[in-house]
């Protein structure tokens, strides 16, 4: 069985992005499933950042701690992963001062880079050596080559095909001397499979969903969807706009759903922080928004480039006033895709702000996924009307959904108010309407329950001990369970966080034992399960050093917990 | 007999107090859209909160009265939705210079073409009484008690520093020269800022009618309002603070640089991404 981890270690700035980006769409061109994922500081230049490719013959979409060859770019760069380095690890590269006892093979791929002319080929040589490992060779790699850099240049395409090339040659040299190979003959055909990373998904899931303007200020994590969008802009008729400020971006969000468009905001913690009266503001003029909220570790700056699931509770409780309000948390880019696209319905057919809920880890990982099926909700069925004279914005209905029209379509006047308001949409202080108002508003949670999926179950149907996770950990505790396959476990992911359906409550009550594995501190979907469902929960697994859980930290921590069963 | 039938409304209970300058934009406003043969239908007002916000409450139209501070975003997304409607962002010298003071310079950047209506009465009326952005050195309220110290904002020099292509100040002891600056601004293309003086009779003792009766004057008829230097050392006369069409020049609107807009001004609720083409970005990944 092929499965090898492959961790490319280097400083900002020494091209890890773009080896990550063309290694694995290679690979899996190639037939091998594959998935990768970066941990990087907060810098434009030096540091220690690092991207692990795993290449497989069966589906991988987890991080591993575990490293079975370190590709070093840089000298320095080795004790920021030296946790990570077991006996059995080779290490290639840069690794002439290292002490350690590992098989070492001293490669100056800067050197080799520098005599083609400059060490910004440097990426080029080491993605080169490492396809001679994979045998896939120049006319499989150059037209990926030609397509990448030929954008911008035909001489750097041609140099960075010559420095892959020499790459190349080294891998193959190197192999020829060691008995180090992890070749092994491609056995699947990958074409009808998609490789994309979170924010590729979550950006066409939008467009599925109808999105035709996005608004936002640039803020780590969040960025990724802006640029995927700002890059389609021209074919799909986006208007992208860079924001002063993210109070700005949710006010021509929210201004640009008024008028009949369907916008989206893409932010971090902090950012979204400053939209939380905005967010009141969606709630009361019953206006929809759609929100990427990708987290990282606050408090504050916190860890701007790390991952986390710490803003649960921020998106559960933002924004002053009661409304209602739906969060979602994708954890597969099937997921990313489908919920983006029915954030937009959500959010359109129930007039309410959706929050969809992901993280650093999410959004900048590559995974292997089943194509999406872009037509699968009848997105087009706009949920707007076209008003006549008598038109009143906030009619009152036996659901508590009012029409919604638009300015501009149809003959009546289209009056929207943060203050408390009539049906005809004016300021009022009249306690029998605001009774009215606010009930109308709430009654929308009763019909957001028959939107709500229940969360996907894998593992053993006849669990003894309920593990509970949500958003980007789906593939982690999945992983972790097929290395476990005996033991009694079964996996609850949620993918829509809230508002929770009473229906799951058979699920734990059927549990001798319930954990809940989050990436924060303090156990948020945990609290929100207890206050919600009022379910017991036995322990949690929490982790907030800002990285990803591991597979291997998983597997430990479920033996820990199914021995802890059988000793009674 | 109504004098706007198309704008007036009967029966509403109007939150001002007898005398307040805001009854004078509100007319000067609705004359303004009359003359020009503008529908009701044609017309979202974005306003944020104060007293002056509520002006879109008190006449027929289109309305989205949103945050304090935030009218600018809001009137820039429904512009970017829909470029066929006329939208006015109105509100308070608080609410647009203070609280939203930042989009007010960012949306003078973009010149996206919408018409910015500021009532400038230097105080805060809705919070009774202290000062706001633009209040005078010296002017005393229950918060500055020794008098306001910080110099004013000057939303005029502050839009003409920032190539504002439309920059205009009125006086609503004047409803004929205040509409036809509103006028002027509505019929101009890109963003266009008509700061309004008028006084708040409850709050602000000192900047009375007859405050600014001695206190403006109109830019002469030769007044280039092209030349932006000249502009700029009108609008930084403290002596004397002059009214009218300070600096105009004609660029290209914000909504009018945006590529899908060059072909067609087509609103976003009629356009549908094409599904088949998305599918099939999809499946080359």
């Amino acid at each position: 069985m092929l499965d090898i981890s492959l961790v490319f270690c280097g400083s900002a700035g020494q091209g890890l992005q773009t080896i990550e980006y063309i290694l694995t769409q290679l690979i899996k061109k190639a037939g091998y499933y594959t998935f990768a994922t970066k941990e990087y500081m907060s810098r434009i230049h030096g540091g220690s950042n690092s991207s692990e490719i795993r290449i497989s013959d069966h589906i991988v979409s987890a991080f591993v701690s575990r490293i079975d060859m370190l590709i070093l770019l840089s000298t320095d760069t080795f004790p920021h992963l030296v946790d990570r380095v077991s006996p059995d690890t080779v290490i290639v590269g840069a690794c002439h001062d290292l002490s350690s006892p590992n098989k070492k093979y001293m490669i100056d791929f800067e050197k080799i880079a520098l005599e083609i002319g400059s060490k910004r080929y440097t990426n080029s040589v080491v993605m080169g050596f490492i396809l001679a490992f994979l045998k896939i060779e120049a006319s499989f790699y150059e037209p990926f080559f030609t397509q990448y850099y030929g954008a911008k240049s035909k001489e750097l395409a041609e140099k960075n095909i010559v420095a892959a090339q020499i790459g190349y040659k080294a891998g193959v040299a190197f192999l020829n001397t060691n008995s180090i190979s992890f070749y092994a003959k491609p056995s699947v055909d990958l074409n009808h499979k998609i490789l994309l990373n979170g924010s590729e998904a979550l950006a066409l899931g939008a467009i599925a969903g109808g999105c035709n303007f996005i608004a936002a200020y640039p803020m780590s994590p969040s960025t990724g969807v802006l640029t995927q969008l700002a890059s389609l802009s021209h074919e799909f008729d986006i208007v992208v706009e860079q924001a002063e400020d993210e109070i700005a971006a949710i006010n021509m969000g929210l201004g640009a759903w008024y008028a009949g468009g369907r916008a989206l905001v893409t932010t971090s913690g902090g950012g979204f922080a400053l939209m939380c009266e905005s967010l009141s503001l969606s709630g009361m003029t019953e206006t929809p928004m759609v929100i990427n909220l990708a987290q990282r570790p606050g408090p504050a700056t916190g860890l701007p480039t790390r991952t986390e699931q710490g803003d649960l509770n921020l998106a559960l409780f933002a924004g002053h006033g009661e409304f209602p309000r739906v969060i979602l948390a994708p954890g597969t880019i099937d997921q990313a895709f489908s919920l983006m696209q029915k954030a937009f319905y959500l959010a359109d057919k129930y007039q309410i702000p959706v929050i969809v809920l992901s993280d650093q880890f999410f959004v900048d990982s590559y995974f292997v996924s089943q194509p999406l099926d872009a037509l699968s909700m009848a997105i087009y069925d706009q949920h707007i009307v076209k008003t006549d004279a008598t038109y009143q914005r906030y009619q009152l209905t036996a659901d508590g959904i009012s029409p919604r029209g638009i300015p501009g379509f149809g003959d009546g006047l289209v009056c929207v108010d943060s203050d408390e308001h009539t049906e005809a949409g004016y300021i009022t202080e009249d306690f029998e309407v605001r009774t009215k108002m606010v009930q109308k508003r709430l009654k929308k949670f009763e019909l957001l329950q028959t939107e709500i999926a229940v969360p996907d179950f894998f593992g053993k149907k006849d669990y003894k001990t309920l593990i509970v996770c949500w958003g980007s950990n789906y593939f982690v505790i999945k992983e972790a369970l097929d290395l476990l396959p005996h033991a009694e476990i079964g996996c609850l992911h949620f993918s829509q966080v809230y508002p929770l359906s009473r229906e799951i409550i058979p699920y734990f009550t059927r549990a001798q034992k319930t954990i809940v594995i989050e990436n924060n501190a303090t156990g948020q979907l945990a609290q929100l399960l207890k206050q919600q469902l009022n379910v017991h929960i036995n322990a949690t697994l929490l982790k907030y050093n800002g990285l990803p859980f591991t597979v291997e930290e998983i597997v430990i921590a479920l033996k820990k917990y199914t021995q802890d069963h059988e000793n009674g | 007999m109504a004098k706007h039938p198309l704008f007036d409304k009967t029966n509403i209970d109007i939150a001002w107090c007898p005398g307040c300058g805001n009854f004078g934009i509100l007319e000067s406003i609705k004359q303004a859209l009359d003359e020009l043969s503008i529908k009701p239908t044609q017309l979202v007002v974005v306003s944020g909160i104060g007293q002056a916000p509520k002006t879109p409450h008190y006449f027929n139209t289109h309305m989205f009265n949103g945050l304090h501070g935030r009218a600018l975003p809001v009137a820039t997304g429904v512009k970017i939705a829909n470029p066929n409607l006329l939208v006015i962002a109105e509100g308070g010298d608080g609410d647009m210079y203070g609280e939203g003071g930042n989009h007010f310079l960012h949306t003078i950047r973009r010149n996206i073409n919408i018409v910015h209506i500021v009532h400038n009465n230097m105080v805060y009326g809705l919070t009774k009484g202290q000062a706001s952005p633009t209040s005078e050195i010296g002017f005393k309220t229950s918060i500055q008690t020794e008098g306001v110290i910080a110099e004013p904002l000057n939303p005029i020099a502050i839009a003409i520093a920032q190539d504002a292509s439309f920059v205009a100040r009125a006086y609503i002891g004047d409803m004929e020269k205040t509409k036809d600056t509103i006028k002027a601004a509505i019929q101009h293309e890109g963003y266009a800022l008509v700061d309004i003086f008028q006084p708040c009779i409850a709050f602000n003792k000192v900047n009375t009618y007859q405050w600014f009766k001695e206190r403006t004057y109109y830019l002469p008829s030769d007044h280039n309002r092209a030349d932006r230097v000249s502009a700029f050392s009108k609008a930084i006369e403290k002596d004397k603070l002059p009214l009218g069409i300070f600096y105009q020049k004609k660029v290209d609107s914000f909504e009018k640089k945006q590529k899908i807009y060059q072909v067609s001004w087509e609103p976003l609720y009629q356009r549908h991404h094409d599904l088949g083409k998305l599918k099939k970005l999809i499946e080359e990944k």
